[in-house]
């Protein structure tokens, strides 16, 4: 035995020697010759053992002696490229790993572009052609004592996964396509399959390891390569663990060998390749109750922790939970936390909306799973937390509560009434709205015979009433004070508005008592529009007569929120009729025009006169209906030109408008804390005094209002709640818009400097993205500020 | 988002008192403009001219008791016209006069509107209108006036006045057939010449205000002082059946007309609204709100050019307000 050992051995220390030292073609081809021997294509000759020995101790020196010799020269010793081919078919037959390491090994440590990295890197993509790779796992796959060769497999590992990475810092743009990471990694995956199959055909026979493929799967992933591998292996997986369930086995085994480190990794990219919940239960098996690590990322990591991940593969992990009943009871834990998580009134506060987006949608879609009597168990919870959310100042947050609270009662009440919230439709809502009416699509349009006709618009068609309507603001006043008359009532605050607008004299008489009226005015009936028609009439009226009574009552006792918040609705919208009289302009009346009086054109006829009514409206609706964001949102610099030339006729009374607002927010009163949880009052209450300021341009009370606003901005900048911040910001904004740059400069410096730090600060750090947007606004517009002073100095 | 509905194409003011009755004259000799002939409640009827858009010529025949029926015989000249002075008078217009060339004297005092159908032969023609007893019609044969055939629903039946009255001859036969609505909500069909009532069915609670009817398609449509609109159908046994009721938003409909095309059905509100509505289905089109008092009538002009085709409504405002509606196709 030992003599035949060490015939091997002398066989290739005399090879070793004649290739290091002969520049004879044929003596060196003689000597690769009879190693040769010992290669796999002549196993019938040479005994196992030998072909065993020669392998493992000594081929990778003879083969590190071969790359060494490699040159041009070299090679050109034997006629007729026959010195390349034996060359290449040593490493092309020789044992994989080996061949594998060396070549790897000689291509990191060769310098630059050269003849030999070009030729390695041949014979490389030669080797990966042929499948060797394949050789190379299935190998290592049948060692049964991993401990000895674990240094081997290891640093196999790193160079299989790490072949893209080392061949293009290697060669550059001289690459070859096959080693680019999308063209590997596909084929990397093809040959595990392969090794799979072996795997799967020899089990009935001999004993083997999955564990190294699952390393490299791992590897592979944390790399972040998922999609280009398990594009690949999970169609193929998919195909052959759909019906034999010995691949099943297979797979989950697969998935289960894969270090821990590399789960979170494998996991997600299997949750986003795997085109349904059904294919992860087949490729998965049980794994997330086998494997601690695997559960984390599954119910927690996924779910609570990150919020990337599209809806559709949100639904297919908790289809995936759902499948198995094992499984289910996992479900149920997830469902308990994702709610816990959602009602939690400090989650609510303190995570970005779009997190809370996602959980309201795992949430809801998790609902589908369980049976009705579970649900009425979680009812509390949930409640709970549709009352935080609806508590909520952010109107997207709220709407997640809205809709989440409907999902609820949806499906414990299946029949009979159904909760509804009014919500504006947008795209957040209209996503999850989606994902709980999981409805098959409506059926085509009726065949109805009148389509070639398409109806006009017919929402004005509504009940005539026939009550008269009053002609004097004194009889509205008595109308809507004690009229028991409904029908009497309504037609007054609808004609009410345009009485206003008309007898400016009469109803500067009564203005306070009007205004009075009209703030505690409450809905008898179910009348359409009437926030809007009282809103309008007590913006006439404020336009009309200076808003002390308003300004006042603001911070008065007994008042709802709702009065509250409508009294600066009303202030915005008075300020911004006077700031701009468009209507004015439009009815073009010679002679001095007191301040805000809006005479509209005496109907000519009723078509006339609806039109210019209805132009109105419409444009309060949309101003309304944008009243706080608008303005931040548009390119600042058109604003600053378009209105720069106006008269504002708010000169005179924007004061009486700005600083009662400002004047007591701190001092608290028992139904009214604006520093403690009226916070949604506090937010508006900021964006007004922001509006009012933006309106205040160009005129004299500009300056020390945007001082006091500085002031102000100053003692909340680290409020709690993101709406409040958003004013803050947007106040900033108007600020810088609308106080003159030199007075701004001159007067404010230090505020100012102050103030830009604190925004860099929100626009790096602060959690809510809208306020990290308007910070930045806030910034650009510092900016231009001080290019504008450069420009005007120099 | 659906569009508005259109402004009226043009109004034409200046009777000076409501509008009862309108009637299109569009189907032109050369030369001579598209008419629009009102009945108004100061007793006079206005020609309107249609490319000038005013009043070619004030009639006055009616002793200033209000008009609540005007027809045209067949061309721009012959017009009938019909008063609470308890006479319906045949104007010639032809050459500029602005005399009756005959009247007939009505027994009836109620509003129920005659109606009329051309017979076989070019002169001659049957009118029905309400006879002397308070639940008759009489059908005449004209112009020679004489009478045809009282039709009054048995003694019992205590259908009320007759309310409104269509004439019309199915294609199948040549027997004219009359359907009439009653004050007591019915609508009856009577075959003229056998004198014989054929169907009666009750469709309102209230007086039948107006009902016209397709006879292509067999169905027709009727309007009372309620809520709601009434579509019956005739079936080949001669039976009428209510197809279906239209909820409308509010009670009172003074004049319901079908369009000649039978594609569209306009309905005058006394909620000052024209409503429109699909014929087949009954689809709610649109609600044109212009007038500013209760719209007395309705009426469309002749199917000319789709795209000239037009709607008139006359109101208690004094006003006619034209649209050009749903004649694009």
């Amino acid at each position: 035995m030992d003599s035949e050992l060490s015939q091997v051995r002398h066989t290739m220390q005399e090879a070793l020697q004649t290739l290091s030292s002969s520049s004879d073609g044929v003596q060196i081809s003689e000597a690769l010759r009879s190693v040769k021997h010992y290669l796999n294509g002549l196993q019938n000759i040479v005994p196992p053992r030998e072909r065993e020995e020669c392998s493992k101790i000594h081929f990778s020196t003879f083969l590190q002696c071969l790359v060494n010799k490699l040159s041009p020269d070299w090679l050109e010793l034997l006629p007729a490229g026959q010195l390349e081919e034996l060359w290449d078919s040593f490493f092309l037959e020789s044992p994989a790993d080996q061949a594998f390491l060396v070549l790897m090994e000689s291509i990191i440590v060769t310098a630059g572009p050269s003849f030999r990295l070009m030729k390695m890197s041949q014979v490389l993509t030669k080797f990966l052609k042929r499948g060797r790779l394949v050789e190379l796992m299935w190998e290592i796959c049948q060692q049964q004592v991993p401990r000895g060769s674990s240094l081997l497999q290891e640093t196999l590992l790193s160079k299989v996964v790490c072949l893209p990475d080392h061949l293009g810092n290697q060669m550059k743009e001289h690459c070859p396509s096959l080693f680019f990471p999308q063209n590997y990694f596909p084929l990397l995956g093809e040959e595990m399959i392969q090794v799979l199959q072996k795997i799967s055909d020899s089990l009935r026979g001999s004993d083997c390891s999955i564990s190294f493929l699952s390393q490299i799967l791992a590897k592979v992933c944390i790399h972040g390569r998922q999609k280009e591998i398990l594009g690949v292996l999970v169609p193929r997986l998919t195909e052959l663990t759909q019906a034999d369930c010995i691949w099943q086995r297979l797979s989950w085994r697969l998935m289960e060998c894969v270090p821990d480190r590399g789960m979170e990794a494998v996991v997600s990219g299997l949750l986003q390749e795997a085109p349904g919940a059904k294919v992860l239960s087949q490729l998965l098996g049980n794994l997330v109750m086998k494997n601690k690590k695997a559960q984390f990322v599954v119910t927690r990591k996924c779910l609570l922790m990150q919020y990337r991940y599209p809806t559709e593969m949100l639904q297919n992990l908790l289809g995936y939970l759902a499948l198995d009943s094992h499984r289910r009871t996992l479900l149920l834990q997830v469902l308990k936390d994702l709610l816990e998580t959602w009602g939690s009134r400090s989650a609510i506060k303190h995570s970005p909306v779009e997190q809370q987006l996602y959980i309201s949608k795992s949430s809801s879609s998790i609902l589908f799973f369980f049976c009705l009597a579970f649900i009425s168990e979680l009812l509390t919870t949930m409640m709970g937390g549709v009352q935080c959310h609806i508590e909520s100042s952010l109107p997207q947050v709220r709407h997640l509560g809205m809709i989440v609270a409907e999902t609820i009662s949806s499906r414990i009440h299946s029949e009979g009434p159904k909760l509804k919230f009014q919500y504006e439709e947008n795209t957040w809502t209209r996503e999850l709205l989606s994902l709980v009416n999981v409805k098959p699509a409506d059926p085509g349009p009726p065949a109805s015979g009148d389509d070639e006709f398409v109806p006009y618009d017919m929402t004005r068609d509504k009940e005539l009433k026939n009550t008269k309507a009053p002609v004097y603001i004194r009889d509205c006043l008595e109308a809507l004070t004690s009229s028991e008359d409904v029908e009497r009532w309504e037609v007054t605050l609808q004609v009410l508005e345009s009485l206003i607008q008309r007898n400016p004299a009469a109803t500067r008489e009564v203005s306070t008592e009007l205004a009075k009226v009209l703030l505690h005015l409450e809905e008898k009936t179910s009348m359409e529009g009437f926030e809007m028609l009282r809103r309008r009439a007590l913006v006439a009226v404020t336009i009309i007569d200076p808003v002390q009574y308003l300004t006042s009552q603001f911070y008065a006792m007994n008042y709802s929120l709702r009065q509250r918040m409508d009294i600066l609705d009303v202030l915005i919208l008075a300020a911004q009729e006077l700031s701009s009289p468009k209507s004015l302009e439009k009815a073009k009346i010679p002679g001095p025009v007191e301040a805000g009086i809006q005479l509209s054109p005496a109907p000519l006829s009723p078509s006339l006169s609806r039109v210019p009514s209805e132009d109105w409206r419409r444009i309060v609706e949309e101003r309304i209906k944008n009243k706080t964001r608008r303005f931040a949102k548009v390119e600042p610099g058109s604003y600053m030109e378009k209105s720069a030339n106006e008269p504002n006729k708010l000169n005179s009374v924007v004061g009486y408008f700005f600083f009662p607002l400002i004047q007591r927010f701190d001092r608290p009163l028992v139904t009214f804390d604006l520093l403690g949880e009226d916070s949604l009052v506090l937010g508006r209450l900021v964006h007004t005094v922001g509006i009012l300021m933006y309106f205040a341009i160009n005129t004299t009370a500009a300056v020390p209002m945007g001082k006091a606003l500085l002031e102000f901005v100053w003692a909340l900048r680290f409020h709690t709640d993101a709406y409040v911040r958003q004013g803050l910001l947007y106040a900033i904004s108007s600020i810088l818009l609308s106080v003159p740059a030199e007075r701004l400069l001159e007067d404010m410096t230090e505020e100012l400097l102050e103030t830009r730090s604190w925004l860099a600060a929100v626009a790096e750090n602060d959690p809510d993205e809208d306020c990290r947007k308007l910070a930045m606004q806030a910034l650009l517009l510092m900016e231009k500020l001080k290019d504008k002073l450069q420009i005007g100095s120099s | 988002m659906a569009l508005p509905p259109p402004p009226p194409q043009f109004v034409l003011r200046g009777t000076q008192s409501a509008v009862n009755s309108l009637h299109f004259s569009c189907r032109s000799q050369a030369q001579s403009p598209p008419l629009l002939f009102s009945g108004s409640l100061s007793g006079l009827v206005h020609v309107w001219n249609l490319h000038t858009r005013r009043v070619d010529a004030t009639l006055d025949g009616h002793g200033g008791q209000s008009v609540y029926w005007v027809k045209t015989l067949g061309d721009q000249r012959l017009l009938l016209s019909q008063g609470r002075d308890l006479k319906l008078c045949l104007w010639d217009l032809a050459e500029g006069r602005r005399a009756p060339v005959d009247s007939l004297s009505l027994d009836s005092v109620g509003f129920c509107q005659g109606s009329v159908l051309r017979g076989g032969a070019q002169e001659c023609w049957l009118l029905a209108v309400p006879g002397r007893g308070t639940e008759e019609v009489q059908v005449l044969d004209m112009p020679s006036k004489t009478s045809v055939c009282t039709l009054k629903p048995e003694a019992g039946a205590k259908a009320g006045m007759p309310m409104c009255l269509e004439l019309w001859q199915p294609a199948s036969s040549s027997h004219p057939l009359l359907l009439a609505g009653y004050e007591d909500g019915s609508v009856i069909l009577w075959n003229v010449s056998e004198r014989r009532m054929l169907s009666r069915l009750s469709c309102h609670k209230e007086p039948v205000m107006s009902l016209d009817f397709d006879s292509r398609k067999a169905k027709g449509v009727s309007g009372s002082s309620e809520k709601a609109l009434c579509v019956w159908g005739l079936d080949e046994q001669q039976n009428l059946k209510v197809c279906r009721t239209q909820e409308l938003t509010n009670p009172g409909i003074a004049d319901v007309v079908i369009r000649p095309d039978g594609k569209i059905l306009a309905t005058a509100g006394w909620d000052h609204r024209i409503r429109l509505f699909g014929w087949k289905q009954l689809k709610p089109l649109a609600v044109l709100d212009y007038h500013s008092a209760a719209v007395h009538c309705v009426a469309f002009s002749d199917p000319g050019q789709p795209r000239e085709q037009l709607l008139a409504g006359g109101s208690k405002d004094q006003r006619i307000s034209v649209w050009s509606v749903y004649n694009q196709s």
